[in-house]
């Protein structure tokens, strides 16, 4: 836990950097409704200059040097206009190349920022121009592409003003960027994690929850579920690769003890743009005794639903409106999904008020579900054995999936199209081998699970809740089917798409305009948020022409789920945005000519 | 106070920045002194960074310290290792294997050092090949290596080894190991190895059939996952023609003793 001194420095440059905003609206003229309230700076413009440069940083109580933009991390909030054309002259201070990709923005391809696909890097103390028209609105954010500089802090939120007005009102406007500190240099956690995959769980099962597990299942069930997860050499408790036993978490660059907070007045519409910054981190969302009602998913307006509670994958956007009537502060609570952590902030009348800060929630288990064999297990097993898996955590909500993803809407859609060609996974299988260690037997979809951790009673967002308020804009149906194992090896530490990494690939080719459906089988039972860059990918979730735009789809273990895109030419990356699994080559090239 | 240095310049960049962009935004793009301002264009292109966007097969190396003991008790106190290291990519590896005693006499024995290249194979097995050489206070052998090591169903990690030696000798050895978790640092590790000769060799005191079996129990405290100090029992046991060359060299067969070591890596 961070000391109290260091709680007061971080105030200290929170109020440093606040005024700094302050002067930068006074400049530009173009404050409007954003405040800073303790955020990162906020530049708005069609001009940006952004120096990346190694910075020194105190978040643990232990000096580090993070990879910032312009002095801080997050890197400064970029507050665009659609329908503006942008420069953003981006100056590399390090001693290796960097890049800045713009998550979710529809580039074109040069201006994308992928190193070794889509141009060359900035080179130390270079200076690259990026210049497009912008031609979307929403939240958003930028980062590095460049190796582990993600991790380091090259991150920062990305807001544009819709040309036509906001579709919700709302009285207040704060980013909400959540993202995992580390003291530890990346490539030792990642050589940590090739040496020892559970380097950072410790939320192993032991003799203890064995113990328990037999008070409450006896013997046989308790023994009959260690032999099926030994047996094929897997822990339920694998739930995220790298946790809180190294990671700080923190929102807009602070951690919990900070207590970063926005201000409102009671009854005041307050819009909170939640961003996943994080490169390895999961979070469970919820404000205590406040709703929130979801209107945009990764920058796209979606019908209103009020929810308890989102999981946020990493690289997701979610903006909830909430509307606290009460004088008194709540707080905002991120959890990681595997509860070794969480983010905290709050929202306060008055600054210097604080609210409860809840126990985290049980620690989830992955089940026979997450690893595509729920099918397997109707009848005898589904009751006995699954129930044995959610051990010990409370609620069983794996319980569900089996029974709801069968009839899920998606499915529905996928057999309406008949006569259509399918590549990848059908023509050619994935099998276990070195970099697989698991293929999905019955993969489902889950649109209509949260997922696994949270206790019942609690209004949860799913992926089948999001209705986009406007239809798509190419409504033709897809002409072909491209099936995309996400693979991998845990125990090894190598993760892929088919079973091969980055560098045993090839592109993945689609036509200019054409027309195709992708569809992801996670043959693993850990979530993956894949990222295709320059389209949207439309998520078939039974929405039919409401289908919604996202960039990043999370996909559960076990899971099939589907998207639609249109193609936009250019040499585009298709990834986990795990940072560690995209790095160890769960990445592709999509390729658009 | 760093982080109090550090606000002081974050605060000063970001001002600076900002009035410059601010500055800037007003000066017309086509000024002479902005001729580089095209988009895509850096100011000066470079040559030589065109790598691929992830480094997918990075070479890894890690040395773990399995055993590094005191066994007390009996005839005196030896000194125990055993230690694997190696470096490669996911599929192709260099291996090292070293382990043996130094006796409390001085002499060192069970001296057995292997270099092997590595290769993965399956999910969870890697196939070895190379050479053993068993260097000690005894007479050296040479050996060729080849085995497989993986993680076996039920979380058993083990190794199987055959050897073949110029003078016509053959030989295994077989380890395994089991980490059972009491507590998340806490961590019980019942271990066996068994080694195996096809003649006796008695420059080694080395019989044919069985010829020595070491098993222990070690519980280990993970104060980090590379940092982990344990007690334990270790049984070290000669057998058949084995012992009775030890017996006749005037030294024991075996026993029980207590172990207090450190598991470490790198």
């Amino acid at each position: 836990m961070p000391r109290p001194s260091l709680t007061a420095a971080l105030s200290r440059r929170r109020f440093v950097q606040g005024a700094a905003a302050t002067g930068a609206f006074a400049v530009t003229g173009r404050w409007r409704r954003a405040r800073a309230a303790g955020g990162a700076p906020v530049l708005s413009g069609t001009r940006f200059d952004l120096e990346i440069a190694p910075t020194p940083v105190n978040i643990t109580g232990h000096p580090r040097v993070a990879t910032a933009v312009n002095g801080v991390v997050p890197a400064p909030t970029l507050r665009w206009r659609e329908g503006d054309t942008v420069t953003l002259a981006v100056t590399n201070r390090l001693s290796e190349p960097s890049s800045i990709h713009w998550h979710g923005i529809l580039v074109p391809n040069p201006m994308d920022g992928v190193p070794g696909l889509t141009f060359r890097g900035i080179a130390p103390g270079e200076t690259f121009i990026y210049r497009f028209p912008v031609r979307q609105s929403g939240t958003y954010w930028y980062h590095s592409h460049s190796g582990f500089q993600e991790q380091t802090g090259l991150y920062g939120p990305l807001v544009i003003e819709p040309k036509g007005g906001y579709a919700q009102a709302f009285d207040r406007d704060y980013v909400v960027f959540l993202s995992d500190w580390s003291d530890d240099d990346p490539a030792t956690i990642v050589s940590n994690l090739k040496f020892q995959s559970d380097y950072y769980n410790y939320g192993q099962r032991t003799l203890g929850t064995f113990l328990a597990d037999t008070a409450r299942d006896g013997l046989t069930a308790t023994i009959a579920d260690r032999a099926r997860w030994g047996e094929m050499r897997m822990s339920p408790t694998d739930v995220l690769d790298v946790s809180g036993a190294t990671y700080t978490y923190l929102v807009n660059g602070q951690p919990p003890a900070a207590n970063w907070t926005a201000l409102f007045r009671p009854g005041e519409r307050v819009r909170l743009r939640f961003i996943n910054g994080s490169a390895m981190t999961i979070f469970d969302v919820r404000i205590p005794d406040l709703a929130m009602t979801v209107i945009q998913a990764d920058g796209n307006d979606v019908e209103p639903v009020t929810v308890d509670q989102f999981r946020i994958s990493v690289a997701e956007t979610y903006d909830v409106i909430v509307q606290p009537r009460s004088d008194r502060a709540f707080t905002i609570f991120a959890e990681a999904e595997d509860r070794g952590g969480f983010a905290r902030g709050t929202l306060a009348p008055r600054p210097g008020l604080s609210a409860p800060v809840p126990t985290m929630d049980p620690r989830p288990l992955r089940t026979m579900t997450d690893m595509g064999m729920s099918g397997m297990n109707h009848g005898a097993m589904e009751h006995g054995s699954m129930s044995g898996m959610e051990a010990g955590q409370g609620a069983m909500p794996g319980m569900n999936h089996g029974a709801m993803g069968h009839g899920s809407m998606s499915g529905m859609d996928q057999r309406a199209m008949a006569g259509m060609t399918t590549t990848g996974g059908a023509a050619a299988p994935v099998s276990p081998g070195v970099a697989v260690d698991n293929v999905a037997m019955m993969p489902q979809p889950r649109l209509d699970s949260a997922g696994e951790g949270f206790p019942q009673g609690r209004r949860v967002l799913r992926y089948s809740d999001l209705r986009a308020t406007k239809a798509g804009e190419d409504p033709r149906p897809p002409t072909r089917e491209i099936a995309v194992h996400l693979t991998g090896n845990m125990e090894r530490f190598i993760w892929g798409f088919d079973g091969r990494k980055y560098s045993e690939s090839q592109p993945i080719p689609i036509k200019p305009g054409e027309r195709v459906r992708i569809a992801l089988i996670n043959d693993t039972m850990m979530e993956h948020p894949i990222h295709l860059h320059g389209m949207f990918s439309e998520l078939e979730n039974g929405h039919g022409a409401l289908r919604p735009y996202k960039h990043t789809i999370n996909v559960k273990g076990g899971e099939r789920v589907s998207f639609l895109v249109t193609g936009i030419p250019g040499r585009w990356a298709f990834h986990c945005h795990l940072l560690y699994h995209m790095e160890m080559g769960m990445f592709r090239e999509v390729r658009v000519a | 106070m760093s982080a109090c240095r550090t606000a002081f310049f974050a605060a000063a960049l970001v001002a600076l920045g900002v009035v410059a962009a601010a500055a800037r935004a007003q000066t017309p793009p086509a000024s002479p002194e902005q001729p580089a301002l095209s988009p895509g264009m850096p100011m000066a292109m470079p040559t030589a960074m065109m790598g691929p966007p992830v480094m997918d097969n990075r070479i890894f190396a890690h040395a773990l310290l399995e055993q590094f003991e005191a066994r007390l008790g009996g005839s005196g106190a030896d000194f125990r290792w055993d230690g694997q290291a190696w470096a490669g990519t996911d599929y192709d590896k260099l291996w090292v294997k070293t382990e043996g005693f130094v006796r409390h006499d001085g002499t060192v024995d069970d001296g057995q050092q292997e270099f092997l290249y590595d290769r993965a194979i399956t999910s969870f097995f890697d196939l070895q090949a190379g050479l053993r050489s068993d260097l000690d206070s005894g007479t050296g052998r040479q050996w060729a290596a080849f085995g497989i090591q993986g993680l076996a169903p039920y979380f058993f990690d083990v190794e199987a080894t055959a050897y073949a030696s110029n003078r016509g000798h053959f030989a295994a050895r077989l380890k395994g190991s089991y980490d059972l978790l009491i507590t998340q640092r806490l961590i019980l590790q019942p271990e066996i190895e068994l080694n195996l000769y096809s003649k006796s060799d008695p420059g080694r005191l080395i019989g044919g059939g069985l010829s020595d079996i070491d098993t222990g129990l070690r519980l280990r405290y993970e104060f980090s996952r590379k940092f982990a100090p344990y007690v334990g029992v270790a049984y070290e046991g000669k057998f058949g023609q084995t012992a009775s060359l030890a017996r006749r060299a005037g030294g024991g067969t075996g026993g029980v003793r207590f172990v207090a070591g450190v598991r470490m890596w790198f």
